[in-house]
This record gives structure tokens, sequence and C-alpha cells, in this order.
């Protein structure tokens, strides 16, 4: 069941209307640039949770 | 803005990193520290690195033959023509990495445990069926071949920039290259690689870093970039019509991603399985560098780079931006990174060949290593004597064909048994479904689906592969099983 969470890069990148947007900008970033590499550490940190939590059950 | 012409310090950088980097893959099995301790399967030490590579090799070698040179090219060139649209390769590089921990493992277990080296190999074990596994290896063959055409054009491109007009410098390129593959086999790019992917890194970190410094900051960078090209609508950051395209775009590359034989060959060339999961963890890392990569296409415009041929943006901007010498790096660390792919590609091509076209002389590394170098030839020669557009329409096409490779390689894992010969009639018509539907397009990755009334571009792709599933799951229900295709253990 915890792998399902492995779809919510799918959901979150796949799905525009959630970040096809200028504002609000971060650091300059518009908003569509900043949100697509947030989610680069954020895969990453879903990958290594799913791996870690099912090798332990 | 016309181009400018380095100076001689870019030249002789350049030609230090780049004979260098040759040299020491070239030789990596003569000081190597541990050689192939069996001795018994050459053939596996020089296609498969002997399927001994850690987490860092592995990291580095995938990384390496992913995210090539013509990424570095290509994806600012098409973020400098059509702006935030070129960031598609952006989700498609973070998706893959959920698809490829379920996934790879999988299969890494499967071929290790049958000695398999090629997707067609796991799909002969799988399906038991020659014309299936042709299928296959064909598919891979004529993806990879432009593939590896397109790494020749980055080299060319880079060294047309240091001012070397004419074909001499891309001869002495690929002869560069074939020697390094002949001699190194699998060693010399999982090496080199280390030295690419440093390279790249420093080069980008240096770009992402002064390049706005020179322009103002981000804000002001993405801000006169956004003067220069099309205005979207409000608050949007797409134009109208291209969030679908870019969605089904970042899918469809995504899962065509680790089908191609280099990245399988990576893939595979593991020495665990857990080396795959800690590296679906740890391979993002180049994601965000291909991020900050694509942004240059937006800094060549605040940099004021004025050119309609988008493929020398990157060597224009660093040329305008940076000293001669640090040019010559950056140049070097491209033409670097064309050669650790095209290496990867070619022996996956040859390890298709050898296993799997022409059969029974598969543990042959010398017809592996001939194999590879007509490969290497077949693209030199479709390089110079066929224009690079070709090159970059059958990758074009070339992506469509590895995807529909998707069935058999990746369905086939599931519990449902496919017959073969269902699988073979949907790879079939996928194939020439989606070839169809591309040359009618004109060659462009997007076809405009018109359902009640709303148009809408989709990935074309994307659509063969959902016919290419649907004739699957028809024949699966109506073709009558044989018990010899059923039953194969995996």
């Amino acid at each position: 069941m915890l792998r399902l969470a492995l779809l919510l890069p799918f959901l979150g990148l796949l799905w525009l209307p959630f970040y096809d947007r200028i504002e609000p900008s971060f650091l300059g970033f518009p908003f569509f640039y900043w949100y697509q590499l947030a989610w680069v550490p954020l895969t990453s940190l879903l990958v290594l949770l799913v791996w870690k939590k099912g090798a332990r059950s | 803005m016309t181009a400018q012409a380095p100076g001689p310090a870019a030249l002789v950088v350049f030609i230090l990193f780049f004979a260098a980097t040759i040299l020491l893959g070239s030789t990596v099995n003569w000081w190597r520290a541990h050689r192939p301790a069996h001795g018994a399967d050459k053939s596996e030490e020089w296609g498969l690195g002997g399927r001994q590579f850690g987490t860092w090799v592995t990291w580095f070698l995938v990384g390496g033959d992913f995210y090539t040179a013509y990424t570095v090219i290509a994806v600012p060139a098409l973020v400098y023509a059509t702006g935030a649209f070129g960031f598609f390769a952006l989700p498609y590089t973070i998706i893959v990495y959920p698809f490829v921990f379920l996934i790879m493992p999988i299969l890494w277990r499967i071929a290790h445990d049958g000695g398999h080296a090629t997707a067609a190999d796991i799909v002969r074990a799988r399906f038991g069926s020659r014309p299936l596994e042709l299928a296959i290896a064909c598919s891979g063959l004529v993806a990879v071949m432009p593939y590896i055409a397109l790494q020749l054009i980055g080299i060319r491109t880079v060294i047309a920039s240091l001012g070397l007009p004419g074909e001499i410098p891309l001869i002495v390129a690929f002869v560069s290259l074939a020697a390094y593959t002949w001699l190194g086999g699998l060693h010399a790019p999982a090496l080199t690689a280390f030295i690419k992917d440093i390279m790249i890194y420093i080069a980008v970190l240096a770009a992402v870093t002064v390049i706005p410094l020179h322009l103002g900051g981000y804000a002001a960078m993405f801000a006169t970039a956004a003067a220069h090209l099309p205005r979207p609508q409000g608050n949007h950051a797409l134009m109208a019509g291209q969030a679908v395209p870019y969605a089904t775009l970042a899918l469809s590359s995504a899962l065509a991603a680790f089908l191609y034989p280099h990245t399988l060959t990576g893939v595979l060339a593991a020495r665990s399985a857990d080396t795959i999961r800690k590296n679906a963890v740890m391979l993002p890392a180049y994601t965000l560098l291909l991020g900050l990569i694509a942004m240059l296409g937006l800094m060549a415009h605040a940099a004021g780079i004025v050119t309609t041929h988008s493929s020398s943006v990157v060597p224009m901007l660093f040329l305008a931006i940076f000293p001669d010498w640090f040019s010559g790096f950056c140049f070097a660390a491209i033409a670097v990174g064309a050669l650790v792919p095209a290496a990867v590609m070619a022996i996956g091509a040859a390890n298709l060949v050898t296993r799997n076209i022409v059969t029974g002389r598969g543990n042959d590394v010398g017809a592996a290593r001939i194999v590879a170098f007509g490969v290497k030839l077949g693209a030199l020669a479709c390089v110079l004597f066929l224009n690079a557009q070709f090159a970059i329409d059958l990758q074009l096409l070339g992506g469509l064909w590895i995807l529909q490779t998707f069935p058999a390689l990746v369905l086939g894992l599931t519990r449902i048994r496919f017959p073969a010969r269902a699988m073979l009639l949907g790879w079939a018509i996928g194939t020439v479904f989606g070839t169809y539907l591309c040359f009618q397009d004109g060659l462009k990755p997007t076809h405009v689906l018109a359902l009640g009334g709303v148009h809408q571009a989709v990935s074309t792709g994307l659509l063969a592969l959902l016919v290419n599933i649907g004739v699957v799951a028809v024949a699966t229900l109506l073709v009558p099983r044989r018990r010899t295709e059923t039953t194969q253990p995996v």
C-alpha cells in the first residue's frame, strides 16, 4: 500500500493546473520552475521512504 | 550577435581534457586494479562490466549515459526556442525514478539469474518466442542508432564553436570513440563517466551562478527572457493548449527512457538489485542539474544571444560570458559527455546484435567489438552524408519505436500470462500506427486529436502505446493459448 505514495510525483507533475502559473515566485524563480524543481528532492525522499519502510515490513 | 572566435587558450584546454579522457578510457584494462576474477566470460566483461558495478559507479555510469551531451545542447535549445514548454524534460526525468525503483530491480534479478544482457534476452526467456525477441531487438537497435549520431553531432557542434571547420575534427572524434570502446568495453565509459560528470557539474554550476550575476540576478533574468518569448495568457507559464502536450510528452519519455539499450545496459551492469534502488534515490541529483541546464536557454535570451540555429545557443552563451580557457573547458565537458553515452550505446547495440539478432556466437567478444564499431560507423556516415535533421527525426521516431517494447518488457512482468503472439501483434500495430501518425504530422512528437469538438495535441508515442496495449489485451482474450508459450518460467 505504501507503494501508492510513488504515484504522488505523477499526480503532482502531470496535472498541469497545479503549477502552470508565474506567481507566487520564490527567490526570483516563477512558480512554474521552483515547483517542479522542488519535486526533485521530494521524489527522492518518497522513493527512499517507500524502500526503507517496505524493506522493514 | 555574431559567433565570436575564441582565442587559442580555449582550443588548448579543450584538446588537453579531451585527449586525457580518451587515453584514460582506452587504457582502462591495463591498469584497472581488479581484473576479471573468473576470466571465463570475456563477453560479459566487455559488454556488462562483469555485472560488478557498485552504487557509485552505477550512479556515474547511468547518469553519464542518460543525461547525454546532446541533452546539454538540445534541452536549452528547445527552451530557447519555445520558453517554458522546453522544460518538460524536468518532470520527465523526475517521474522516471519511481518507475525505475519499481521495475528495474525486477528486471535486474531476472537478467542476473538467467544470464541475460539485453531486453530481448529477457523477453525471449519470458515468452519463449523467437519472433518477439527479434522484434524487441530490432526496435532497440533502430532506436539507439540515431542517438549515437546525435552524440557525434554534439561533438561537432562544440568543435565548430572552437572555430575548427570541416569534417576532420569529427572524424578525429570518431576514431577516438572507436578506440576507446574497442579497448575498454563498458569499463571505459564507466571510468570516464566520473571525469565527464565532474566536468559537467563544474561547467554548469559556474554557468548558473556567474551568468545570472552578469544579468542582474534570477528575477531580472526571467523577466528579460520573458520579454523575448511569446507571452502566455494571464498568470500562466505555458501557452494555451501546451499543457496536455507537456504532460503527455513527459510521461511517454519517462516510460521509454529505461527501455533503451544504453540505459538498460547501465542498469543490468549493476552489482545488485539494491544498487539500482539506491540509484533511484540518488540519480535525481542529475535532474536538478538538468533543470539548471535547461535554464541556460532562458539565460541566452537574457544575455542577448540571437540565433536561428538554436543548437549553438549553449556554446555561444559560454563564449559570450566566460573567459576563453573556461569556455574550452566547458566544451571539453560536453565532448567527453558525448563519448560516454555513445560508447554505452554502441555496446548496448552490439549486445543486441550478437545475442539476439545474429545468434550462435553470443560469447564472442571479437564479434561484439566489430558490431559496436560497425554501429558507430553507421552513425558517422549518417552525420557525414545525410543531414543532421535526419538523425533528429530518426531519434524522434526511435523514441516512439522503443516505447512499443514496453508491453513485452514491463507488462510481461505481471502475473497475467500474455501470449507471445498477442504481444507481437500489439508491437507491430503500435509501431506501424505510431510511425504513420508521425509522418502524417510532418515528424512532430505530438498528434492533434479532435474529441467532441475539442482539439488537443497529445504525445504520439503515448497514443501508439495505448493502441499497442489495447491490441495486446484484445488479442490475449481472443487468441487460443498454446501450452508451450504460456508455461515458460521466468
